[in-house]
């Protein structure tokens, strides 16, 4: 395990080398969570936009029909695949998944850097789709033909072949670094790091880039298909069409062929944020309440059932677009089955923090809002995982609150709890407290202020997507007052981040000093000899792995935490005490 | 494309004593490029059911490509096995040769474009040449980044003897190759050779 040889680690010296074009998997992270932030940000400007629109219809005259569209759209799209997948992936696993094995870097530092880079050029190309004649796609972030590359929908000349460009850009970026964070769990773990050692961040993230690395394909064919349509003038998913008066050349391809492709990324999708989240959840709620893990293997297997069971579920997005009643059976009752690991995770985070000692740090506060927004996201999940539900919801609020709750907030929540819990080892700084208290209850509650009330606004009827609702004789005028009292609280969630973004940015440089181990945490990321970790991560020798990651308070012992490289006796998981009984018999 | 490649740029060093990841990283990659061309051939196969399917016409291209590909990997197959007994000129004899061919296969499939096209088969004529173009198109790109890591792999194995190094190299060259040929023969049989009643029946039954 020498270190000196390996002609890849000599330290890179000038700026350049060191902070641009980097192969540190530390500084590809930190490249990542910017660039998502950066773009992140813009997405909360687009949803604010598109909230003073339903909030106060027609008092904003620069936001038109065709504005709004193209808001819902990017705001969508980069939300999900810009933002979250790239900083869940790209951010929290890179810096990450070395430093939690024991890896002095990714396997593949080179293919890492272009990760980064190609990420990056598909966000410039996405961006750049504000500046063309025509605007951003409007189409809605699921793209449906036909009518996403029909004129009259906004961007349906440059807009959409951005947007398409943008993510099969992105998916050659998240195979790159996909492929890198597999192989690097798979080949790189240090000594004793066995798979069932890894904390289950490494767990959640490992298995959400598996299925990324399934399922993006997905997507890709359906971009690239919808493309051709689009520049080619194939017909693969456009039928016969009349369009503003004219019959178009297209003829005989399927539009619901579109619809299963992009759902059969869709879906999995979904997992592929809500995976590293649970990861992250469970090491937060550990570390913070000073117990071990509630039931670790069976973590681990329901990350893994969760994982396979979301490739058979992804028809319930399309119960409204007609289907064999059969089918809607098939995937209804997949959908429900996939409750069953998800509830087990949740009863688990819940019975890891019965009888702890819970601190209510800023990353624990997290954690524990998240437990609440996801438990509420997934029980309406189960509303409209019945078709018979779904039908007259699918198309109201109710939706928009559901996937906002359960793959919005929740997701978001873990990101910032994430970002508190290891901005110590990134920076060697601790956030500032109180703000990162002040922005936790305020983003909490109000979130909850946001997404509450459009539960009753899809059960009143109220159709999402609309961009005004006036002549609507079924909605009562107070759906009104509940709509500008949303846009409110969303206008306040919003400025609420720039003291979240204040607070990383003072943090960084006047933070207080944190040490190495301020959680007083397990895991080998902690253990670093350097704070920040300096290239190569672990100076002369690696780290020799002796235990799980949860040893907290375990009894007998000096402190009230075992680091997985301590190799004092006793701790360890059921299975490593009851190897260890076997031992002294 | 660039991720084989950059792969197997950093195949060669095994670090810190672990074994080398060239290998599993390349059956990954392998792995996310059968599920693309299953999702594509899942679309083709559905649309293969609707009533105005009709068929491409075989041109003898498509055989003579064919038989190209096939020698190509088989040259690349006998880089390899003279690399394991240690012939250096013989490893870069199939190597060079391999590679060769495979660019002949390229260059082969943009003619067969060119005469499809000649024949008012151009792309947007009907969903099997959408398909067709599409399909070749996409498989050719994959073997384009493979030429990209043969070039590397040129470089690599030097003029001093059989390295481990160079031999890895061009094992992973031998089986991206083989993956591409076994690809191809499932689109060129998809494509022309089985009838689509046929394939309907199978793919309806399962």
């Amino acid at each position: 395990m020498a270190y000196s040889s390996a002609e890849q680690h000599h330290e890179p010296h000038s700026f350049w080398t060191r902070y641009v074009w980097s192969q540190d998997h530390k500084v590809i992270a930190v490249q990542y969570t910017l660039t998502a932030i950066a773009v992140g940000l813009v997405a909360l400007v687009l949803s604010n936009l598109m909230r003073l629109q339903l909030g106060f219809p027609g008092r904003f005259a620069f936001i038109d029909a065709n504005h709004y569209y193209q808001y819902v759209t990017l705001h969508g799209m980069i939300m999900v695949v810009y933002l979250l997948t790239a900083l869940f992936l790209g951010g929290f696993g890179n810096y990450l998944i070395p430093l939690m094995v024991g890896a002095r870097d990714m396997v593949f530092p080179l293919l890492n850097m272009l990760s980064y880079w190609v990420y990056l050029l598909a966000v410039l190309v996405l961006m750049a789709s504000f500046f063309v004649p025509g605007g951003p796609t409007g189409a809605g972030w699921t793209l449906y033909p036909p009518q996403s590359i029909l004129p009259g929908t906004p961007g349906s000349d440059w807009g959409i072949i951005l947007m398409l460009v943008s993510l099969l850009i992105f998916i050659v970026a998240a195979t790159m670094g996909g492929l890198n964070y597999v192989i690097t769990v798979l080949q790189a773990r240090t000594r004793g790091m066995t798979l069932m050692r890894m904390p289950l961040t490494v767990w959640g993230i490992f298995v959400a880039t598996i299925m990324a690395l399934l399922a993006f394909p997905s997507l890709f064919v359906s971009g690239v298909m919808l493309l051709f349509d689009k520049t080619l003038g194939t017909s693969f998913f456009m039928p016969a069409i009349v369009s503003m008066g004219q019959a178009l050349s297209y003829k005989g391809g399927s539009p619901i062929l579109f619809q299963h492709l992009f759902w059969f990324f869709g879906h999995p999708e979904v997992y592929i944020v809500a995976l590293p989240a649970f990861g992250i959840v469970s090491d937060l709620i550990s570390t913070h309440s000073r117990k071990k893990i509630f039931g670790y293997h069976m973590m681990v297997w329901a990350i893994v059932a969760i994982g396979a069971l979301s490739f058979v579920v992804w028809a319930h997005h399309m119960f409204v677009s007609g289907m064999n009643p059969y089918f809607g059976f098939f995937f209804a009752t997949t959908t429900l089955i996939i409750a069953v690991p998800t509830a087990i995770k949740v009863y688990n985070w819940v019975l890891t923090l019965w009888n702890s000692s819970i601190h209510l740090s800023v990353p624990m506060l997290f954690a524990i809002g998240f437990i609440s927004t996801f438990l509420i996201g997934g029980l309406t999940g189960l509303f409209l995982g019945n078709v018979s539900v779904d039908i007259p919801l699918s198309n109201t609020y109710f939706v928009v609150a559901h996937f906002h709750m359960v793959m919005g907030v929740s997701p978001i929540l873990v990101i910032f709890g994430g970002i508190y819990h290891w901005f110590p080892k990134v920076t060697g700084r601790l956030m500032n407290d109180t703000l990162g208290k002040l922005h936790f209850w305020v983003t909490f509650l109000g979130t909850y202020a946001i997404y509450f009330p459009m539960h009753y606004l899809g059960i009143l009827g109220m159709p999402r997507r609309y961009y005004a609702y006036d002549n609507y004789a079924f909605i009562p005028a107070s759906a009104q007052q509940l709509n500008a009292f949303i846009t409110v609280a969303a206008l306040i969630v919003g400025v609420t981040q720039l003291v979240f973004l204040y607070n990383l940015v003072h943090s960084t440089f006047r933070g207080r000093p944190a040490g190495s181990n301020p959680w007083r945490a397990t895991t080998l990321e902690w253990q670093t000899p350097d704070t920040p970790p300096g290239h190569g991560n672990w100076g002369a020798e690696q780290p020799e792995v002796h235990r799980w990651a949860y040893d907290y308070s375990v009894p007998g012992m000096a402190q009230d935490f075992v680091p997985q490289n301590s190799a004092v006796a006793g701790g360890g998981d059921d299975h490593d005490q009851k190897a260890a009984g076997r031992k002294k018999t | 494309m660039s991720v084989a490649q950059s792969a197997r740029h950093d195949a060669g060093g095994a670090r810190d004593g672990m074994p080398s990841a060239g290998k599993p990283a390349l059956w990954v990659f392998m792995g996310v490029v059968t599920v693309l061309f299953a999702q594509f051939l899942h679309a083709y196969i559905v649309r293969m059911g609707y009533a105005d399917w009709q068929r491409l016409p075989t041109l003898p291209t498509v055989w003579l490509n064919t038989a190209l590909l096939l020698l190509s990997s088989a040259a690349l197959q006998w880089a390899q096995v003279a690399g394991r007994h240690g012939r250096r000129a013989g490893m870069r004899a199939g190597l060079f040769l391999g590679g060769a061919l495979a660019l002949a296969f390229l260059a082969g499939q943009l003619w067969l474009w060119r005469q499809l096209t000649a024949l008012d088969y151009a792309i947007a004529s009907g969903p099997a040449s959408s398909f067709f173009y599409l399909l070749s198109g996409l498989h050719g790109v994959h073997l384009a980044g493979g030429l990209v890591a043969w070039g590397m792999t040129i470089r690599r194995v030097g003029h001093n003897g059989v390295t481990a190094d160079g031999l890895l190299a061009v094992e992973l060259c031998a089986r991206y190759w083989h993956f591409l040929l076994a690809l191809w023969l499932v689109l060129f049989g998809l494509l022309f050779i089985v009838p689509p009643a046929t394939i309907l029946a199978i793919c309806s039954s399962a």
